[in-house]
């Protein structure tokens, strides 16, 4: 049929399927883009008809998939054409070769208005059609007023109108603003009233527009959209014209249905009365047909009313009635039925009593899940996900496993990523997610991304029970032939952490661990050689007492990688070799690590990123937000009414002291050892981004807390009761009812309300305890903070001070119940007696669910009582001098000291209040500090302090402390001494502890172990 | 909808229709990936396909495979049907429609396409409309030639 009436363009199209190969084609092409090329260059010989087969030339070679980079000017200058036939190509070239970014675009602005504002209805359609199909801003700034008009003109005829109604649904997309909805609502409304399809159907779609981003402003439209639906569902007065395999337009019924979703309810009685009269005659009167089209079209309504009828919130007996329409399609071998059947259970998931019933089918979902079609797979995949709980996380994950091993690549990182989230999510014990991760890596590895096993990490650090398990286990899978790097390095890390606790069985010798892992090390890439450097060096440190043999064979693998080409590999080998040359310092840099603060799984985040955002706001995800699902979907939303009320005590920021510290605990060890170097803060380039998760909450200043927070609790309008599982997804159940895991490090927390005075003391998923404090002379004034971060109230609310006895110390009452949402202050006097290091204790206990008892030690220490004074030459050495030896003076030599410069400790002396008084000491290696305590017993008294350094040896020296009382001179030795040997640090805390463990630069610090520490203040 | 495209069982474009602005490079991308995701489908597979955060619903007619990609939330079977609708009106102007149909005029589908979708979305679902003012397009490039023949007869021969 040649119905091109261009012979030059058949000519050259047959010519083109002539081509025996691409190379043939693509010469083809050449020589015509160089024909047009030349006739383009003098236009002044192109007849019209000659342009026009030019310019479908183009748009066929650009259609073959060949760059045309020229001619755009001549396609879009034939929309400026006085005659039909050259306009319309001119139009329906360009918009086809040019996208709305296109420059050219804008020099037909004009032209197009012309056309649309002319009287010549081709033109108008040709124009608006244009607008729609590539319009940008610049057209929807220009155009709009004219689209509107034109769509509501009564001289227009419909086949303006609709195309102008898509038109505007264009510019509004482009840029909402240029409908104006004051003015814009009652016209929309009266569109509504339209009489041809056509236009109706267009107008319904931009009314979905509309709606979806504000449908405040389009109530009226509503009954109008019933009646819309009633009359096409009952068939009444629909031209035959419109009926689709005796369907009534069903696009339109679609998209009415669409139109509804976007509107919260439906308030009037008798609109929702038709609505779901008309609903439920779609739910029931969808039989299947032997036509496929017929069957499609029918079907395409009968989900949108599912949809429809999910988002009204109809009645149970309806709710039951299409989870019943899906469970039947699910089960069916049409495979679009069953698509759609499965992806519109797992909307379904949102609405809350059908769940139970949805479980019924999860035998059928997992067969889908085996489905020779990845779509259904996908769907089936996304549907156990979406209904997994505590009570079948089990069955699902392991099912979920087995699939792995078959699954295709395409599905297999998205599989492992929820099989992982779900096993952390619905552990019933932790063991079998250390199983189920380990499970993972094993049979596939290459999908499981960094971030699971760092997780799996965080578990086994954080949870002492699970240690010597996971040990086990890593040991086991070390036993297989091949295995997977991912492997290797989980395997490695946790057994150079924990294999200490396999020391008595077999094979688990600190020797064979070594020797089994070392036997990897071949296999492995440079990212994990660092790994398994750590691991070396921490089984040397387990070993006790040391073993020659095996320590020679560490050395000579470290000195090996001395020389390495790869930094980190080379930093490690030289770092941990010059450690564990000097035997007792090892120990401390190795321990084992601190916890990890809890925080929300990286992978639901990453989870929730991958769900890909599309420009229109959909009606389910708005439903989503309006309504509390129980589906999995951890949102991170903030209430949208500004700060949750609790968020005054998250203000409080970390004192900037501990920034100091840090830096110039670096330059100490430089100066000190030379063969160390100083590390950069930041973790080196290959695993950087691996890293900062685990890192992340570490490495941030303020409260960890704020960072770690679960969320949940802080969206507004979730049910009444938090659900304290939910909370604690990653705690395991069995233990959830008697453990509330804390944010963030209480010990650490203490620490730098030692330097400060105010921040959070303690935190959990319930509760925040904040203090601020004032200190005058041997007087303070604390107030805690008790912030109830939940909906609902904690009651047995109880807090009792276990004061040592050198403070007097009364707190006023502590009310029974905080209400939800609610901060209560509780004021707490202070009074200091005497010297003492002695510590206040807080027991605080309240009930939200399970009853939760902490005993806090409050930051109510030695150096609140000091008050800075700064003294001259004249004044000490008087002094000094009349302090004459014990018990008045008291000299220790110190050891251990933690390596730092003399500025640093200068600054670190300055922190509690002991003034360094430069100059005092002719010897530039000494320093001088003054302070006064203050107590009931001793008032105010001037204490001196004279250190003594070894510029040879910086992990020793000498100090002197002098007062005018025994005990104080006493205490306050022993608190200096404290504060040498271990860090006060805040937001470095203990080693930041990340798989490949951390530069041996920031390791001292694990010296003080939260916990170890805790226990001797207690006592 | 995102995008209309026609592909052949080789790989060959037939049409391309972009309603969201691509670039040249995406376009070409695109391209490539479905073409490789979609023909390697088999035959009792469902209409649908999930790709990059999108849908593409899809469907063969002989050679030709018809692609509309849409979001994931829209309706699918609505869009499988638009897909149809598209073809029995392309049937209806050609005459029972092959490929080759498509190749040489290749501008009509064009015109037949504008005239179903704007902004990627239907503006008529009545064939009977469509046809007409398929009909009426040409006929207006028809007279717009039969006028100018007839001037350029009427300077030919005044010029004689």
């Amino acid at each position: 049929m040649a119905l091109s009436g261009m012979r030059g363009l058949s000519v050259f199209i047959s010519d083109i399927r002539n081509c025996q190969n691409k190379e043939q084609e693509r010469l083809r092409v050449d020589k015509e883009l160089g024909n047009i090329r030349t006739r383009f260059k003098n236009e002044k010989g192109l007849t019209p008809y000659e342009k026009k087969k030019y310019v479908w030339k183009m748009l066929y070679i650009y259609m073959l998939g060949y760059d045309v980079d020229f001619g755009h000017m001549e396609a879009v200058s034939l929309i400026s054409a006085p005659k039909y036939p050259e306009k319309q190509v001119g139009y329906i070239v360009t918009s086809s070769l040019l996208n709305e970014n296109h420059d050219f675009l804008r020099l037909a602005i004009n032209t197009v208005r012309n056309d649309i504002i002319g009287r010549n209805e081709t033109f108008q359609c040709l124009a608006l059609t244009l607008v729609g199909n590539i319009g940008g801003r610049e057209f929807a700034e220009s155009l709009a007023p004219d689209v509107q008009k034109l769509l509501i003109s009564s001289s227009c005829r419909p086949l303006v109108r609709k195309k102008a109604a898509l038109c505007l649904l264009r510019l509004y997309r482009k840029n909402p603003d240029v409908v104006n909805v004051d003015g814009w609502s009652d016209r929309m409304a009266q569109l509504l009233d339209e009489r041809d399809l056509g236009v109706l159907t267009s107008s319904m779609s931009l009314l979905v527009a509309l709606v979806a981003n504000n449908h405040e402003a389009y109530w009226s439209c509503l009954p109008k959209c019933v009646k819309a639906l009633e009359r096409l569902a009952r068939n009444q007065d629909i031209p035959q014209e419109y009926t689709y395999y005796g369907i009534p337009s069903p696009w339109l019924q679609v998209k009415t249905m669409r139109a509804l979703q976007y509107f919260p309810t439906i308030e009037d009685p008798n609109t929702r009365r038709s609505l779901f009269e008309v609903l439920q005659r779609i739910l029931m009167g969808t039989d299947v047909v032997k036509n496929v089209n017929k069957n499609n079209a029918s079907h395409a309504v009968l989900f949108e009313a599912l949809a429809l009828v999910m988002h009204l919130d109809a009645e149970k007996e309806m709710m039951s009635q299409c989870v019943a329409l899906l469970g039947k399609f699910i089960a069916v071998r049409e495979p679009n039925i069953r698509y759609l059947g499965l992806e519109n259970m797992t909307r379904m998931l949102m609405v809350t009593d059908v769940q139970d019933i949805i479980k019924r089918h999860q035998a059928q979902i997992i067969t889908s899940l085996k489905d020779p079609d990845i779509s259904i797979r996908r769907r089936a995949l996304d549907l156990l996900y979406g209904m997994c709980d505590v009570s079948n996380a089990k069955d699902i994950v392991e099912e979920l496993l087995q699939y792995l091993s078959t699954a295709d690549f395409a599905m297999r990182e998205e599989l492992s990523l929820k099989a992982a989230i779900l096993a952390e999510k619905f552990a019933p014990d932790l063991s079998w997610y250390v199983d189920v991760i380990l499970q993972l890596i094993d049979k596939a590895g290459d999908f499981v991304s960094d971030d699971i096993w760092f997780r799996v990490v965080q578990f086994v650090t954080n949870n002492e029970d699970l240690q010597p398990y996971a040990a086990v286990k890593a040991r086991e899978y070390l036993d297989k032939p091949a295995i997977h790097e991912t492997m290797v390095k989980v395997s490695a890390y946790i057994l150079g952490e924990y294999s200490h606790l396999l020391a008595r069985r077999p094979g688990c010798s600190p020797k064979e661990i070594f020797s089994i892992i070392h036997e990897k090390l071949p296999t492995v890439s440079t990212s994990t050689i660092p790994i398994l450097l750590s691991t070396y060096a921490k089984i040397l440190m387990h070993t006790q007492p040391s073993d020659p043999e095996l320590q020679n064979q560490i050395w000579a693998i470290f000195r090996k990688y001395e020389s390495c080409i790869d930094a980190e590999i080379q930093q490690r080998a030289v770092e941990y070799f010059a450690l564990s040359s000097k035997g007792a310092a090892l120990m401390d840099i190795m321990a084992e690590m601190p916890k990890f603060p809890e925080r929300q799984s990286a992978l639901i985040k990453k989870a929730e990123d991958t769900e890909a955002d599309t420009a229109e706001q959909s009606a389910l995800k708005l439903r989503a937000q309006q309504q509390t699902s129980n589906a999995l979907v951890v949102t991170d939303q903030r209430p949208a009414n500004g700060t949750p009320p609790v968020s005054e005590l998250r203000l409080v920021k970390v004192p900037s002291m501990s920034n100091v510290d840090h830096s110039s605990a670096d330059h100490g060890v430089t100066q000190e050892n030379g063969t160390l170097t100083v590390v950069d803060p930041q973790p080196p380039e290959p695993s950087a981004d691996l890293l900062s998760d685990l890192l992340g909450p570490l490495a941030i200043e303020g409260p960890p807390g704020s960072a770690v927070q679960s969320e949940r609790n802080l969206v507004p309008g979730t049910e009444g009761v938090p659900n304290a599982e939910d909370a604690l997804a990653i705690a395991p159940v069995g233990e959830q009812t008697n453990t509330v895991q804390p944010i963030g490090n209480i010990a650490e927390r203490f620490q730098a309300l030692g330097l400060k005075d105010s921040g959070v003391l303690y935190e959990d998923p319930y509760i925040q305890i904040g203090i601020k404090a004032e200190w005058r002379a041997h007087q303070g004034r604390l107030v805690l903070f008790l912030g109830n971060k939940n909906t609902s109230p904690l009651v047995s609310v109880q807090a009792v001070i276990l004061p040592p006895s050198h403070l007097k110390m009364e707190l006023s009452l502590v009310p029974d119940t905080i209400p939800p949402r609610a901060q209560v202050q509780c004021p707490l006097e202070v009074i200091n007696l005497r010297p003492s290091r002695d510590v206040a204790v807080l027991d605080f206990s309240y009930q939200f669910g399970t009853h939760v008892n902490v005993k806090l030690r409050l930051p109510a220490v030695l150096n609140k009582f000091l008050q800075p004074v700064s003294v001259s030459a004249e004044e000490f050495f008087p002094q000094w001098r009349s302090l004459s030896g014990p018990p008045l003076k008291l000299q220790e030599v110190v050891r251990g000291v933690r390596p730092m410069s003399l500025a640093e400790m200068a600054n670190l002396f300055n922190s509690f209040r002991l003034i360094v008084c430069p100059g005092l000491d002719p010897n530039a290696n000494n320093l001088v500090a003054s302070t006064t305590f203050y107590s009931e017993s001793t008032r105010a008294m001037l204490c001196l302090i004279r250190i003594e350094t070894d510029p040879a040896d910086r992990t020793q020296l000498r100090m002197t402390v002098a007062s005018g009382e025994p005990t104080l001179t006493f205490e306050l030795k022993e608190f200096i001494k404290e504060q040498l040997v271990s860090i006060p640090t805040v937001s470095r805390g203990p080693a930041p502890p990340p798989p490949p463990p951390p530069p041996p630069t920031s390791a001292p610090a694990a010296l003080s172990d939260p916990g170890a520490m805790l226990a001797g203040l207690l006592h | 909808i995102h995008f209309v495209l026609l592909i052949s069982r080789q790989g060959k474009v037939r049409l391309t229709k972009w309603y969201s602005p691509y670039s040249q490079k995406e376009r070409t991308k695109v391209i490539r990936e479905l073409s490789g995701l979609i023909l390697t489908r088999g035959p009792k597979l469902c209409n649908f396909v999930e790709w990059s955060g999108l849908k593409v619903v899809y469907k063969r007619y002989a050679s030709l495979y018809f692609c509309m990609c849409i979001n994931q939330d829209d309706n699918e079977l609505e869009v499988l049907e638009i897909i149809h609708h598209f073809v029995e009106i392309l049937d209806r102007y050609f005459g029972s429609v092959c490929e080759l149909d498509l190749i040489f005029n290749f501008h009509k589908a064009y015109y037949i396409l504008d005239e179903l979708l704007i902004a990627g979305e239907l503006q008529e679902s009545s064939k009977k409309t469509v046809a007409r003012l398929i009909a009426a397009q040409d006929s207006l490039v028809e007279a717009a030639k039969e006028q100018a023949s007839s001037i350029s007869n009427m300077i030919a021969q005044a010029t004689k």
